[in-house]
């Protein structure tokens, strides 16, 4: 008896003592998580998180994901499970759609909390709080870019669980509204920013060039977008009055001067062939005094991509595959001649027959250097190794011998010829066999010469480069040129145009609209540029019309800012074999549309605007739709 | 053998199982036609097939999205819908016409009421129409005549970027590439009289080879993207 009413009292005293403690059990300090309140504590901390936000930086076009590069016609996709992407006609409305309002949250409450903030030196806290609105600037811009006028957002938003989340829904701002918030904060924020130390974080440079870009695509959707007025909404929510461009043009020029007089940036010109130079200016990381921001990649730390693994050369390739982007014929033939004029390759002569050279490389001689440094062309090296791009031999009867293997040998195929003689190139082109190249091309711009960046254990770690100072050079020309300062824009055009080779400058007669797109094209080719310069421009409509090219028509119209491109096409190299005639031996080229691509592409006047989708319209329904969708 | 047996009734049940329990999983379909035409003052407007849509909206279903209702190229429309009460919207920027706006800008609403079939002229405002569209072959050469009539003559009106013959293979005709395999383009500034339109094109060969192409004008307004139809024609040469 005695011992139970000890055993209770005892019983009664723990469950007492547990009791009192339950709260502080349960609220337990996590280990694995950092809570908003700590991040604000410690340096390390918020470089951390920030890190984790450029990791998320938009981008649409990158070289972590080749198959994005072509959609439009630029290149062809080798590689079967792609080969819808030049077999269709339309582009769905919401395909390169964006509405990434998660990280506009996580940056907003960011941003407040270190408003908050008073643990932190005055001076790292300003520029972590500069850096993350650069970020939230930028996927604004991202976000105008591809949707036009959406709600601006700058606070987090809390639901308060009355029942009527009414109160969150907010309309669409207009487009000038959402461009002039990204220059408004850019402006803002860029002398808490450092002038230079490093290309991966946001700096003064970026934000600037930012600005630029900017103001330059607000600016050419106000001027352009009045030739299309059925692309606008009464709201303004989509489009830009036309009286704006002016101001937005100034600024883009100012933005981008204030880069070119600091002198902090200059053109990449550290080899003496143009070529290599110009591949290089993508590849090099160290000391690349062209580079303002970039995304990088790192082997040691794991971080890498299969760009180069993708789209290597077979005959250079470290693994059984590759060779899956090949840059179109159309893109290639856009690179000028040295005199500033325009040519297609010279396939046939004058009289009637082919054009015959000595050298498989012959043809293409004579070009803007940038050619030859964005695009492997046949006879070119890549890691030292010559590819072997031929697509069989040509007889003088007319007929063609070639394979369906890469490099397949034949037997007695050459009539006269008792040997086995090898009847296509290593690399293609074969019609319809992927991962050579069908168009007769391999992509170079990105590649990277490392040993081991094509072999799948390694992977490359060449960073994707966002800003870079020759683009900005080419913002201030466009925006000289808009605001009537033609001579202006030669100057900028012609420091651009001497470090590929085309050392003859334009005057400032010379600069036309055609010019400015055309630079553009070929300086930017494989940067994420193509679409959203032909959207500003509201050419996309023009130059994707949904018409068939044949093998005259995609030789036309070079130099023209609403050249036809909604096919590629290939050019092909034979070898020529009569063993009697002169030309024996020789190389002849062939102007080829791979059989694969079957549809024109055709640029709807509802693709001018992405799709906002009917969820989201649902959930709140101030928000207007697109046009013409 | 009696193994046999027995597994062989125990697939004969399951597949019964199966039967039965499938008689039971559906819903019923959608039974009550919605049909009509996209019209002008009773004449049906030609549009390219499958460019041209209208949305209906059926509200009181938790998320709301619409359904689309594709225009065939000869005007007309059929969605086959459940018995409810629905809206209908004209969106902007469909057609080479204007739907009944409000005064904003945004287009009017149509209360629908669907309980059985249903068929309804829709009646919109075309900045165009085709008159007396008329097309004859001659030899392996196909020509068309037809007239223009500007309808909106207001602030909204907007003029004739080019006007066009499409000639097809097959009874689908309009501008895309798929869907034709000659035409003939007169630019807007080259039209001198709007009563006497006239365009010709040569038959290519066809492969293979058949006597008659499908034909008819299209007419492509500035500033419009989908263009304005005439009635389609059979023509034998």
């Amino acid at each position: 008896m005695k011992h139970i009413t000890i055993y209770l009292l005892l019983f009664t005293v723990v469950l007492a003592a547990s009791c009192r403690k339950d709260s502080d059990f349960l609220d337990r300090k996590p280990t694995d998580v950092v809570a908003p309140e700590e991040v604000w504590k410690d340096k390390n901390l918020v470089l951390s998180v920030l890190a984790g936000f450029y990791d998320r930086f938009p981008d649409y076009q990158r070289i972590d994901r080749w198959w994005e590069f072509s959609n439009f016609d630029e290149a062809f996709p080798s590689a079967a499970g792609d080969y819808w992407r030049i077999q269709s006609t339309d582009w769905a409305y919401d395909w390169w759609s964006s509405w990434d309002y998660a990280f506009i949250r996580d940056l907003n409450m960011f941003i407040q909390a270190g408003n908050a903030a008073t643990e932190l030196d005055a001076m790292d806290k300003d520029r972590f709080l500069a850096e993350a609105r650069f970020i939230r600037a930028s996927v604004y811009f991202d976000l105008v870019k591809k949707m036009g006028g959406v709600p601006l957002i700058l606070e987090p938003m809390d639901y308060d669980f009355s029942g009527d989340p009414t109160y969150l829904r907010h309309p669409r701002a207009k487009e000038s509204e959402v461009y002039d918030f990204v220059l408004g904060e850019l402006e803002a924020i860029k002398d808490q920013l450092p002038e230079d130390g490093t290309q991966t974080r946001a700096t003064w440079g970026a934000a600037l060039a930012t600005e630029a870009r900017a103001a330059l695509y607000a600016g050419s959707v106000a001027r352009y977008g009045a030739a299309t007025p059925e692309v606008s909404l009464p709201g303004g929510e989509v489009g830009i009055p036309k009286e704006k461009a002016e101001a937005y043009y100034e600024k883009a020029f100012a933005a981008a001067k204030a880069i070119i007089d600091s002198k902090t940036y200059s053109l990449y010109q550290k080899k003496d062939d143009l070529s290599e130079n110009f591949a290089s200016l993508f590849t090099d990381k160290a000391g690349n005094p062209e580079v303002i921001f970039a995304r990088d990649y790192l082997i040691k730390a794991g971080k890498t991509h299969g760009y180069t693994l993708s789209n290597q050369p077979r005959t250079s390739a470290e693994e059984q595959q590759g060779g899956r982007l090949n840059p179109s014929l159309n893109l290639a033939e856009e690179f000028e001649l040295l005199n500033n004029t325009f040519a297609p390759f010279k396939t046939n002569e004058a009289a009637g027959g082919f054009a015959f050279y000595n050298n498989i490389g012959d043809i293409f001689a004579g070009r803007d250097a940038r050619l030859r440094g964005t695009i492997i062309i046949p006879g070119d090296q890549f890691k030292g190794i010559t590819v072997d791009i031929w697509a069989g031999w040509q007889l003088a009867n007319g007929s063609v011998i070639t394979g369906d293997q890469f490099g397949q040998i034949k037997d007695k195929v050459l009539p006269g010829d008792p040997k086995a003689v090898q009847v296509v190139g290593k690399d293609g082109p074969i019609d319809a066999l992927e991962f050579g190249a069908q168009t007769g091309f391999f992509v170079r711009k990105y590649m990277d010469p490392n040993v081991g960046s094509g072999r799948i254990g390694t992977q490359s770690d060449v960073w994707w480069i966002r800003y870079r100072y020759a683009e900005v050079l080419l913002n201030a020309a466009e925006a000289a040129f808009e605001l009537g300062n033609k001579d202006v824009a030669a100057g900028y055009l012609n420091e651009v145009r001497k470090r590929a080779g085309l050392v003859t400058p334009l005057t400032a007669a010379g600069i036309t609209f055609d010019r400015i797109v055309h630079e553009r094209r070929v300086e930017l080719a494989f940067e994420d540029h193509i679409l959203w310069d032909r959207k500003r421009w509201r050419i996309a409509h023009k130059t994707w019309n949904g018409e068939a090219l044949n093998a005259t028509t995609v030789t036309q119209d070079l130099g023209s800012a609403t050249r036809i491109n909604t096919m590629v096409f290939g050019l092909w190299p034979y070898k020529y074999y009569d063993p009697s005639g002169p030309n024996n031996g020789k190389y002849i080229f062939k102007v080829v549309k791979p059989s694969r691509v079957s549809k024109a592409h055709n640029f709807r006047m509802g693709n001018y605007y992405s799709l906002i989708n009917a969820s989201i319209t649902s959930n709140n329904p101030l928000i207007v739709k697109q046009p013409n969708q | 053998m009696n193994y046999i047996k027995f597994y062989s009734r125990l697939w004969m049940l399951c597949l019964t199982l199966v039967m039965a329990s499938c008689a039971k999983d559906n819903y019923a379909p959608p039974s009550s036609a919605f049909t009509g035409r996209i019209v002008y003052q009773g004449t049906p407007l030609g549009t390219e097939d499958g460019q041209v849509y209208f949305e209906l909206w059926q509200p009181g279903f938790g998320k709301s999205g619409s359904i689309n209702v594709a225009v065939a190229q000869d005007g007309s429309y059929s969605a086959m819908l459940f018995n409810g009460s629905y809206k209908l919207v004209l969106p902007g920027g469909q057609g080479a016409f204007m739907g009944k706006n409000l005064s904003n800008g945004i287009p009017d609403t149509l209360q629908l009421d669907i309980s059985g079939n249903k068929s309804l002229d829709l009646e919109v405002t075309p900045y165009y129409m085709i008159r007396n569209q008329q097309i004859t072959a001659s030899g392996k050469t196909i020509t068309a005549t037809c007239a223009l009539e500007k309808i909106i003559t207001d602030a909204n009106a907007k003029n004739i970027e080019r006007v066009s013959l499409y000639i097809n293979k097959t009874q689908f005709v309009a501008a895309s590439d798929t869907r034709k395999i000659a035409n003939a383009d007169l630019g807007g500034g080259a039209i001198t009289d709007m009563n006497n339109i006239s365009l010709s094109v040569a038959v290519p060969d066809i492969q293979p080879t058949q006597n008659y192409v499908f034909a008819r004008i299209g007419v492509k307004i500035a500033g419009v993207e989908d263009m304005l139809y005439g009635p389609l024609q059979k023509i034998t040469f």
